[in-house]
């Protein structure tokens, strides 16, 4: 025992000796943490934090919060329709950007077309992401009027930004092993894409489909706040009039309507991948 | 008749390195033609610029498949296309699509000879599809038409993409290792699809292989690579073993030395390169 300790203690002298920090490795991070600071203090007076206000109007949390509590379904039937409204809005926004997400998805891929092809698409889909929803459903607003159309359209652009991005980064990780399979029996370009591209990367395109309707649904709720229909409309109007009850129905709705999609996109996902 | 193959003078460097060094070669319709050498001698490059896959150095002059142009000083050909649809290739990954069926991956196949746009939209008649089923009997998988590609064996995908090239109705077969990922019953199977393949249809047949044992017992003609040259062309009863250890250096331990080596081959070993073998 004792002659085993002592072979375990020179075995351990044996060792080098364990790293040390060097200091200006610590000093650096001593610098970023106090950098780090500095920040959170900045960031903290110029959004105006003040949880003070929490208390000082906590009669208002009051009336809000007990209003909450007791959801209003009078008006169902409206809130119904406007959820419907909202999810039509998400069905057509998605589809028309998957229609042409695809094709600009392949521009995208420079393992399919040539750089200054894919360059250049790539920048124009980046200027669709950029932007917010939001903002795109206040410009078709002022094109097309107030209504459910101007959010379709803003969802639209948007997410044709979204899904060209995440299909060409598909198609990127292909095997290009069956592509020049096609290419060796004379196929063109269109067919190579058709018959090698796509079979491997359809899945996961059905995958990020479904997902980014899912968060359109979330997204189309927000956009009827601003003027672009459905239920955010509804939603928005009960605030101002502070009917907080029938805000709350309204909210239940919101709530059980997502987290339903998102059970029932989950279980599709799950097939294709 | 215009060569099955026709390589002039066509080099590929990658960086410092000549992966293909001024190789001339002519491979006549019908022909079987065995391609061997150690890892990176240059003879996956060279099957890759005989149809087009990978392009030759400027310096290379043309490439020609029954007289229609591959390429010509590191272009591709403008009637390439037409040079690839009477080119057969197998790879040694398969080069099939997973996730459809063996039939689908075979009626690929046929979309050099329909219409772009039948082909485009994946109208195959029922002719086509009679075809392709007698090529996938042809090659013993015609029970396995309905399923995915990927849920076949190895040996079996490899014997879907020989199914391919028949039904693409190639005059000339490149494979490039077909069976370098195989257990040795399916690389037997292969093997043996490719060589009746070839005599049945009078298709050239060109294969790079690691083996020599199937080199020599499938094929006529052997061409040794070494560094990116051609350092032996001619019957497979000239190579010796003496050659074989030559050829493969220090990568000797990757060749299976054929059994009829055991005893050194009496007849002494010409390379038609004029450089030495290093």
């Amino acid at each position: 025992m004792l002659a085993a300790d002592t072979a375990h203690r020179s075995a351990l002298a044996a060792l080098p000796a364990p790293p040390v920090t060097p200091l200006a490795t610590r000093l650096t991070r001593l610098a970023i943490a106090a950098v780090a600071v500095v920040v959170l203090v900045f960031c903290w007076y110029e959004a105006e934090m003040n949880p003070a206000q929490l208390v000082a109007d906590a009669g208002n949390m009051a009336t809000l919060g007990s209003e909450f509590l007791r959801p209003d379904f009078t008006d169902w039937d409206v809130y119904f329709n406007s959820m419907v409204e909202t999810l039509a809005i998400a069905v057509w926004g998605t589809l028309l950007a998957v229609i042409v997400g695809i094709p600009f998805g392949i521009l995208c891929a420079d393992n399919v077309v040539p750089r200054w092809v894919a360059f250049p698409v790539r920048r124009v889909m980046d200027a669709c992401r950029a932007i917010n929803e939001l903002v795109f459903a206040l410009i078709f607003i002022a094109a097309v009027g107030l209504g459910p159309f101007a959010g379709v359209l803003a969802l639209f652009v948007h997410t044709t930004g979204v899904v060209a991005k995440l299909f060409s980064e598909a198609v990127e990780a292909i095997d290009p092993a069956p592509v020049e399979g096609i290419r060796g029996t004379g196929g063109s370009w269109l067919q190579e894409v058709i018959y090698g591209v796509l079979p491997q990367v359809l899945p996961l395109w059905i995958s990020y489909t479904l997902y980014r309707f899912e968060s359109n649904v979330r997204s189309a709720t927000v956009l009827g706040i601003v003027g672009g229909g459905g239920i955010g409309m509804v939603f928005n109007e009960t605030m101002r009039g502070f009917l907080y009850s029938q805000a709350a129905a309204i909210l239940i709705i919101v709530i059980v309507t997502v987290s339903l999609l998102d059970v029932i996109s989950q279980n599709i996902r799950k097939r294709f991948i | 008749m215009a060569a099955a193959l026709e390589l002039d003078r066509v080099s590929k460097t990658w960086g410092a390195m000549r992966a293909v060094d001024n190789v001339s070669l002519r491979i006549e319709p019908g022909e079987r033609v065995a391609l061997i050498g150690a890892s990176g001698s240059g003879k996956s490059t060279l099957i890759r610029i005989a149809s087009g896959l990978a392009l030759a150095d400027a310096t290379s002059g043309a490439v020609r498949s029954f007289g229609v142009g591959v390429q010509d000083k590191g272009k591709l050909s403008s009637e390439v296309r037409r040079a690839r649809r009477q080119i057969g290739l197998v790879f040694q990954q398969f080069a099939l699509v997973g996730r459809m069926t063996v039939m689908s991956n075979v009626l690929v196949g046929v979309l050099g000879r329909i219409s772009g746009l039948r082909g485009t939209l994946g109208l195959f008649n029922a002719d086509e599809k009679r075809t392709a089923l007698a090529a996938l009997a042809e090659v013993g998988i015609a029970q396995h038409a309905a399923k995915k590609a990927r849920q076949l064996s190895g040996g079996q995908q490899q014997r879907v993409a020989i199914a391919r090239a028949l039904v693409q109705g190639a005059k000339l077969v490149l494979a490039d290792e077909p069976i370098a990922s195989l257990d040795p019953k399916s690389a037997k199977r292969v093997m043996d699809t490719l060589v009746t393949m070839s005599r049945d249809h009078g298709i050239a047949l060109v294969v790079s292989l690691h083996q020599v044992d199937y080199a020599t017992a499938y094929f006529d003609r052997v061409v040794a690579m070494n560094a990116g040259r051609v350092v032996f062309d001619g019957p497979a009863s000239r190579i010796t073993a003496a050659f074989l250890t030559e050829l493969y250096g220090a990568s000797a331990e990757e060749l299976i030395l054929p059994s009829q080596f055991a005893v050194p081959a009496a007849e002494p070993l010409a390379p038609v390169s004029s450089e030495p073998v290093s």
